[in-house]
């Protein structure tokens, strides 16, 4: 059996200069959006997104596990955020943390179930639980069913950064994405991700190598549903909303399909999977429903032809790990 | 107690459509090792097309239940074709991937012609009306939908688990180039079965077109529950997903009466702790 990501896998053998080279364009080209011409909402929308999507990749990519339910993470972290700074007005920084906590606790909750199945049981079981939450959200009166919570105050951060100012908000949430980024690359660089990726290779061979691989994987379920939960409380900030949508299991799909664009398993894929989707639901709005299909279509191509996604064909084509 | 009833035929009803979807997932799954994520939306596309028989044909109910399977089967064997086909010897992941995709351009277009809203499709006039069974009230298009649909259920399981056909598609399954060394065409066995399972989707479709309205969204929330009810059952064996399907409709009902806020939650809570206690759900076999 072929495993999902075996197009992604470069033809030589990994490189981190590349990959670090690379890291230095990215980190460099989005400090630099607030001097150009670029909203910088949107990027900042697609720094959440990025954000999300590399933690859902950290799943997929270097374990294998396909979760079609991680907008739960998203969401919860939200509502959390959203929640404690609305209503109970903390600072910032705390209302992140306990958008963190919350997801974290949400992972450990969902991951205990659904690491027992495999494959498309997995993915099956993440989309129920996650279904299960969004109806849960939609009756709870925190969350105030289908307007969600508004008017959410930005806040200092640390007391002196203000994050009403669209400048200092641009410059925390992109420093967030970059440490949530370098966060998920030590992982998979690490023994631990080594571990997950013969775990994704062969399981029957990790388990005969001794490793406790259910441990393994339920551990980058509580991460990857962690950092998604960290995306959706950044993204309150930005939005300065949090609702149903983001809970909803369209949501789980669209992580699903920046991934695929990017290039499953690779380092870069998901970033720039996230910005094609976010610029093309942003400029293609007008099109109405029809954005959907385009992005069913997408879908269909990228599995037919396009398996290695944008990234993944750069690197296979130069040879290099991205 | 007439209200208990009433929400055990709902649930009865549920249950059928439950039953039908995914008996067709099962069936699919065991020949192409596929989830197909489009089949909320092939069920959608049954009862537009029986919407479209009638008022654009005048074709009418009797005909469509015959005419919509063939007409959206067609229309997933052209799917397997051109294609489902090329994902043979991928991860399964790839199968759910693309059938996602399918589901929402098929979802899409719909959405895009017919808005959100419902359309209505008339009951038959023989279907019309109801009888008095002395404890209860029943409309006898609902009891026409639940016998129907186990009538069905049944002869398909039939068909598989004691027919020759069945006895080749079983071995297909567990052992293709073995089948195939037998001189049976397994390629268009697996086309043909995927026909079969869109089939049973779009006939879901037409059974449900008059009690709920014909809408593009119809099959989308519907498809997860059917996944959560695919979990408990294991899709271990045919039987196996027509008894989960019926006996969840029935429960889902019940909490509908005694507990109506739990009524959305049931089912998922229910995988919940089946998952709990025995994770390959109730017929399923370890993978």
């Amino acid at each position: 059996m072929t495993t999902i990501t075996d197009n992604a896998v470069p033809a030589t053998g990994r490189s981190t200069t590349d990959e670090m080279v690379a890291f230095i364009i990215m980190a460099a080209l989005l400090a630099a959006v607030p001097l150009t011409g670029l909203y910088p909402y949107f990027v900042m929308q697609a720094l959440c997104f990025a954000l999300f999507a590399c933690a859902f990749n950290l799943l997929i990519g270097y374990s294998g596990l396909l979760s079609f339910g991680h907008a739960m993470f998203l969401g919860t972290a939200g509502y959390v955020t959203a929640h404690a700074l609305k209503v109970w007005g903390v600072s910032p920084e705390i209302g992140i943390i306990l958008g963190v906590v919350g997801a974290c606790a949400l992972s450990v909750l969902t991951g205990l179930i659904a690491i027992r199945r495999q494959g498309i049981y997995f993915a099956m079981i993440t989309l129920a639980l996650s279904q299960l939450l969004f109806f849960i959200y939609l009756q709870t009166p925190f969350t105030h069913g289908e307007d969600g919570i508004q008017g959410i105050p930005q806040g200092m951060m640390f007391g002196f950064l203000d994050l009403s100012n669209t400048t200092t908000l641009y410059y925390v949430v992109l420093a967030i994405f970059l440490l949530a980024f370098l966060l998920i690359y030590r992982a998979i660089n690490s023994p631990f991700g080594e571990v997950l990726k013969s775990i994704r290779e062969n399981e029957q061979r990790a388990i005969s190598l001794g490793y406790k691989t259910d441990q393994y994987k339920f551990l980058a379920f509580v991460l990857s549903g962690s950092l998604a939960g960290l995306a959706g409380a950044v993204k309150v900030f930005v939005a300065q909303n949090a609702s149903l949508t983001d809970v909803h299991w369209t949501m789980s799909g669209e992580v699903v399909l920046m991934t695929l664009v990017g290039g499953l398993g690779t380092v870069f894929g998901p970033v720039v999977g996230a910005f094609v989707i976010i610029a093309m639901q942003q400029y293609l709005a007008g099109f109405g429903q029809w954005v959907t299909v385009i992005q069913g279509a997408i879908f269909v191509i990228c599995v037919l032809t396009f398996r290695r996604g944008v990234i993944g064909e750069i690197a296979h084509f130069f040879k290099r790990s991205l | 107690m007439q209200a208990l009833y009433a929400q055990l035929l709902v649930g009865l009803i549920n249950g059928s459509f439950y039953a039908l979807l995914s008996l067709g997932l099962a069936v699919i799954f065991g020949m192409l090792n596929i989830i197909n994520f489009a089949h909320g939306a092939l069920y959608m596309m049954g009862a537009f097309v029986a919407y479209f028989l009638l008022n654009l044909f005048g074709i009418n109910y009797w005909w469509a239940l015959i005419l919509s399977p063939v007409i959206v089967g067609g229309f997933g064997i052209i799917l397997e074709r051109t294609m489902l086909q090329w994902l043979t010897g991928l991860d399964h992941l790839y199968g759910l991937l693309l059938t996602f995709g399918l589901a929402l351009i098929i979802q899409g277009v719909f959405q895009n012609y017919f808005g959100s809203s419902g359309l209505p499709y008339a009951i038959p006039d023989i279907l019309k009306g109801g009888v008095n069974l002395g404890f209860m009230y029943l409309p006898i298009y609902r009891g026409w939908v639940v016998i129907f649909s186990l009538v069905v259920c049944i002869a398909t399981w039939y068909t598989i688990e004691r027919t020759r056909l069945g006895a080749y598609l079983r071995a297909a399954t567990e052992n293709p180039t073995l089948v195939r060394a037998f001189g049976i065409n397994v390629p268009r066995m697996i086309t043909l079965t995927y026909g079969l399972g869109v089939g049973l989707a779009a006939l879901a479709g037409v059974l449900s077109a008059p009690i709920n309205q014909v809408r593009p969204l119809m099959g989308a929330d519907l498809i997860i529950v059917v996944f959560a009810v695919v979990v408990i059952g294991g899709m271990g064996s045919i039987m196996g997903s027509i008894i989960t399907g019926f006996a969840l409709g029935v429960i889902e009902g019940l909490t509908k009466y005694f507990y109506p806020e739990a009524s959305n939650t049931v089912v998922f809570v229910l995988m919940v702790l089946v998952l709990l206690v025995k994770p390959t759900g109730l017929t399923g076999r370890a993978n």
